[in-house]
């Protein structure tokens, strides 16, 4: 293991993350690199049709195969008692269409699974799974997320009009008072594209059964091993938890598409179990298109009042969110408390009201994707910010200063139930005027009109939502799972630290700022510290890492074992001392009696001394380990002001990102590179919804974007250098004061370049087109306007 | 990712090769850089029973200077191909065409002859095979021919080799004095294939009058073709803007254009005229440096 850097405290240092060196050559371990003596591989068999009656299948031809160990039907795992994958988070009304592993009778969009082939190899498996022969009747698809509702199809029978579910948030009365009373009303349809993760790794399972003692264990591309466990456990399989052992080791990217459980490891298992065989699947590319869950997918008219100052009096919000065949895990959040929350922005808003319908289509479930909701909510406040500013003449970087609110307006209550911790947004907008250099680049985009260039500039001053949850908060409203974390903190009789927390790195670099976290909280080296997780077996219990809420939520859990540590080593100290425990202080990894500089013990001598126990204080048990569990009393809010900078070429309608200028307020940082780093990422991923990404799907529900060749994935040479800057408001939620900073990239940018984009075509009269910004869609909207 | 069960072969000869694919015939593929066959067989789109690999095979990754032409081997990577002295000085349109193909990963493995033989309508090589007149060797049981790349891409996916024909070589006449070439290309954001690409070759007579234009076109239909209304309208013009402008205004015409993905035909059609424009301008200019 290479050496750590870090001078002086580790916390706030940007230390170089500590599992790279695996991952950059290769010695990764994930899913499909575990190898179990006597594997055995699955192939699915998927439908070509977006919806269909099965009549019949013939498995024969695939039994008969060379290697084909067996062929499973839905009908088989139906008999074999497989329940319905659960739905973990559930609203009033909800209308549940049963979501079976594998589809015994109808399936409901393409890629949905009907068979499973297990044999030798991976290579037999797909030979064979080629011969079974389903018999469809194929039945009328609906697709598009605006035609579900009143559609003569019908996706699940309990579901006459496709609609899931209908929500609401916010005052309507109050709100139609607001516009009743407004100077200038601005209105638009906007749609915010379906999406597909693309996780570099795609989905993987492998599990093992021993008979003697009944017990399961699961490797699988998971964001949350535990949360995986409980629900295969108890809701499909119907095993005792503690017979099944999820392991998630390196996962390569998840983006929330890994949160789930999806019907192929469910499946995995249960395969695993009744052939008493280590079972393996791992996704093509092609089958990660049609089965991962996609995200997005909105169709919403916004509408927004305001006074003739530009302060905001309302805003009305009507949402179709298109949650595709069946619901995921947890499809019916995303767009309602993920969304609907959120739709105050940074902005003191008196009025808002928002209904959203959800809505069933023979699609590809939809999901939580990275912002979940979120990015949703800041593309319809910052595109209508945007909207209203050009309506009224006003500079949209003032109008949006305008209705800011204040810093000193903190905690803050929002019409949408939510109440901000903490916030400074004008700081964060100045810092970004200022790295942007606005009014220069303001000057320089009128000369640049003349000269038939077009340069635009575009602003996202985002909120989001951040550290899930207030269990008694999120079981108010519906979650099935209380949403703390926990850690333990394992202090060695060396001194050395083994960190194990519930919170999963699938990229985040966990084994990095955990470690500086601890060190620094210790005063040991980064080095002595180990960080463990991914593992129902070696973890006591963990909700996982989705929301931005690892360092948040699954740090705080680590600081209070730490602190239980403390006070533990202080009386231990205390007793070798001979002095109080109350006069004992722990400081730079020494246990001191406060005033007496010169009597003191080392972390590692108290650590020694705890389990040699040769002399424990009274009533103190030896050893030297502690485990917490942390449940926040409110989510955290980080925010920021993004700024676009962009340049249309009028001939070919060619976006091209010339800058992009991020300040972000995450509150405390661990490690700025790692921080840094999520921000780019992010961004690249928004900045890619807003010119390149689009699931798009034919009126027979076929994917046409259904390969890299086809779907755009943001590449390095489309995208500048990013400019990232940051202010500091701790979150007064957690003891770290931190907010979070994994989606905050891709919450703010789609906004920001859609909004760059509307800028540079201003001259044309052009003042909205649908994401993703393609150069056909940009040169039509120029052809179609009095400025060409 | 798994594709269905296939023979490899990896010959170390020609001969061997040329054997080996009149054994097989319809059921055996070339493989060379792999980088178009790989993927299809892994999708399962092609199942070719034989896999005929001629990377031993000596000889054919060579770029080599002749009197008056050019030849490639049929093995050369597009990497190579971009990098090559040689063909930056003489050959600047093939040159800037490889470096836009894929991305350094696709260039590293992909080959001239694989590209060509594939024949994918949005390749970038074909367009630019056209417009330098290029000749295709190719080496089959009979013996050797060479094929005028006119005659070579007959429609999607589909050229003039015989099953039984291994192509070895491209030859590239050596453009005259006074002309300049040029490729510019519309990258497709996700494949990067070409949603348009025009290579054009201008030749210039003393008085700066356009004596012979081959100009070229691909991504646009189900095979790169010849703009032979825009070659009729340069020739015997002094190429000012405006004859430019006007001759790029019929590079598509006699290709059936659809509405797709990357737009609706009408801009198909106008992006085709704005990269047809750009490389025409380019090609001008430097027949005119020359």
């Amino acid at each position: 293991m290479p050496t750590t850097e870090t001078s002086g405290r580790p916390l706030g240092a940007s230390v170089k993350r500590r599992e790279d060196a695996r991952f950059l050559t290769g010695r990764g371990t994930f899913t499909d690199d575990v190898k179990l003596a006597g594997t055995i591989h699955a192939a699915f068999v998927r439908s070509p049709h977006a919806h269909a009656r099965i009549r019949g299948i013939d498995t024969g031809a695939a039994r008969g195969h060379p290697g084909v160990q067996a062929v499973l039907t839905g009908r088989d795992l139906v008999a074999g008692g497989v329940q319905p994958i659960p739905v973990a988070w559930l609203l009033p009304g909800l209308k549940m269409g049963e979501h079976r592993v594998l589809a015994p009778e109808v399936v409901r969009h393409v890629g949905e699974a009907v068979a499973m082939v297990i044999a030798d190899s991976p290579a037999a498996a797909r030979d064979a799974s080629e011969l079974v022969q389903v018999d469809y009747e194929v039945l009328p698809a609906v697709v598009a997320t605006d035609e579900a509702i009143g559609s003569d199809v019908r996706v699940h029978d309990l579901a006459p009009d496709n609609v899931a579910f209908e929500w609401s948030i916010g005052d309507a009365a109050a709100t139609d008072a607001a516009f009743a009373g407004a100077h200038t009303v601005v209105r638009q349809r906007l749609i915010n594209q379906r999406l597909i993760a693309n996780a570099i790794e795609p989905r993987s399972a492998l599990a093992s059964y021993t008979p003697a003692s009944e017990e399961l264990t699961l490797y699988v591309t998971s964001q949350n091993p535990h949360v995986h466990r409980l629900l295969m456990a108890a809701f499909v399989l119907g095993i005792p938890e503690h017979k099944l052992r999820v392991i998630a080791p390196d996962v390569g990217g998840g983006f929330g598409s890994k949160v789930f459980v999806y019907p192929e490891e469910c499946a995995v298992t249960f395969a695993a179990r009744s052939l008493a065989r280590p079972v393996k699947w791992t996704a093509e590319r092609r089958e990660s298109f049609v089965t991962d869950a996609h995200g997005r997918d909105h169709v919403t008219d916004a509408e927004m009042a305001l006074d003739a100052d530009g302060r905001i009096l309302g805003l009305r919000v009507n949402t179709i969110a298109n949650l595709g065949a069946y619901l995921s895990l947890f499809g019916p959040a995303v767009p309602t408390y993920l969304y609907g929350t959120l739709l105050s922005g940074q902005y003191a808003m008196p009025a808002i009201h928002c209904t959203v319908r959800g809505v069933y289509t023979n699609t590809t479930p939809v999901d939580a994707y990275r912002g979940a909701g979120r990015p949703e909510a800041c593309y319809v406040v910052e595109r209508l910010m945007d909207l209203a500013a050009r309506a009224m003449g006003q500079d949209p970087a003032a109008l949006r200063q305008r209705n800011f609110i204040g810093a000193d307006r903190f905690p803050y209550q929002t019409p949408v139930a939510l109440m901000y911790d903490s916030g400074n947004y004008q700081a964060a907008m100045n810092r970004a005027l200022e790295m942007v250099g606005y009014e220069a680049l303001r000057a320089e985009q009128a000369k640049l009109r003349q000269e038939g260039k077009y340069l635009g500039i575009g602003f996202s001053s985002y909120i989001e939502a951040c550290g899930l949850a207030p269990s008694q908060v999120a079981g108010a409203l519906g979650a099935q799972a209380g949403l703390w974390e926990s850690a333990t903190v394992r202090v060695h009789p060396t001194g050395k630290v083994t960190v194990f927390t519930g919170s999963h790195s699938h990229g985040q670099g966990h084994e990095t700022t955990f470690a500086q976290l601890a060190a620094d909280e210790l005063g040991i080296a980064v080095d002595d510290v180990e960080v463990v997780h991914g593992d129902t077996g070696r973890v006591p219990f963990g909700m996982g890492t989705y929301g931005s809420r690892s360092g948040s939520v699954g740090g705080t859990a680590i600081h209070m074992s730490i602190q239980k540590i403390a006070e533990k080593g202080k009386k231990i100290a205390a007793h070798l001392l001979e002095a109080a425990p109350e006069d004992m202080e722990f400081t730079e990894g020494k246990f001191r009696v406060r005033g007496s500089p010169d009597r003191a013990k080392a972390f590692g001598e108290i650590a020694l001394a705890a389990y040699l126990a040769h002399s424990m204080p009274a009533g103190v048990e030896p050893g030297l380990e502690e485990t917490s569990f942390f449940d926040p009393s409110n989510f955290t809010f980080p925010f920021g002001t993004h700024i676009a900078v962009v340049e249309v070429d009028k001939e070919t309608g060619d976006t091209s990102l010339r800058r992009y200028i991020a300040v972000d307020d995450v509150g405390n940082v661990i490690n700025p590179m790692i921080v840094d780093g999520q921000l780019h990422g992010g961004i690249a991923q928004g900045a890619a919804q807003a010119l390149w990404e689009s699931a798009e799907f034919d009126e027979n529900g076929q994917l046409l974007t259904g390969s890299l060749m086809e779907y755009n994935v943001p590449k390095a040479d489309q995208l500048p250098m990013f400019e990232t800057d940051r202010t500091v408001t701790p979150s007064p939620v957690n003891p770290l004061g931190i907010k979070g900073a994994g989606e905050a990239g891709a919450i703010a940018s789609p906004a920001a370049v859609a909004n760059a984009v509307m800028d540079a075509l201003a001259p044309f009269g052009v003042t909205h087109i649908d994401m993703p910004l393609t150069p056909a869609r940009v040169w039509q909207a120029m052809q179609g306007s009095p400025g060409r | 990712m798994y594709p269905a069960d296939f023979e490899y072969h990896a010959p170390a000869t020609l001969d061997e090769a040329v054997a080996l694919l009149s054994a097989h015939k319809d059921d055996a593929k070339l493989l060379a850089g792999g980088h178009s066959l790989l993927p299809m067989m892994k999708l399962r789109f092609a199942q070719p029973r034989h896999l005929v690999d001629v990377r031993r095979i000596p000889g054919l990754s060579e770029i080599r200077a002749e009197a008056d032409a050019i030849a490639i081997g049929a093995r050369v990577t597009h990497r190579m191909v971009e990098r090559s002295e040689l063909i930056a000085r003489r050959l600047p349109m093939l040159s800037e065409a490889a470096a836009m193909i894929g991305d350094p990963a696709v260039r590293n493995r992909g080959t001239m002859g694989g590209s060509l033989a594939h024949a994918d309508p949005a390749a970038d090589l074909p367009a630019v095979m056209l417009a330098l007149d290029a000749d295709l060797r190719a080496v089959g049981p009979k013996g050797t021919r060479l094929i005028p790349a006119e005659n070579f891409f007959l429609s999607l996916l589909t050229t003039a080799l015989e099953p039984t024909e291994v192509l070895s070589e491209v030859r590239i006449p050596l453009p005259s004095v006074r002309s300049g070439g040029a490729y510019e290309k519309r990258r497709h954001p996700a494949s990067r294939f070409a949603i348009v690409g025009v290579a054009a070759l201008v030749e210039l007579d003393a008085k700066g009058v356009v004596s012979a234009a081959r100009v070229a076109v691909t991504g646009l239909g189900s095979k790169a073709s010849r703009a032979t209304k825009t070659e009729q309208a340069l020739v015997g013009r002094k190429p000012d803007e405006a004859e430019l402008d006007a001759a790029a205004r019929q590079v598509a015409d006699g290709i059936e254009l659809h509405d797709d993905r990357q737009g609706p035909a009408a801009y198909r059609a106008h992006l085709a005229t704005v990269y047809a424009t750009r490389a025409l301008r380019r090609a001008v200019e430097r027949a005119r440096a020359s």
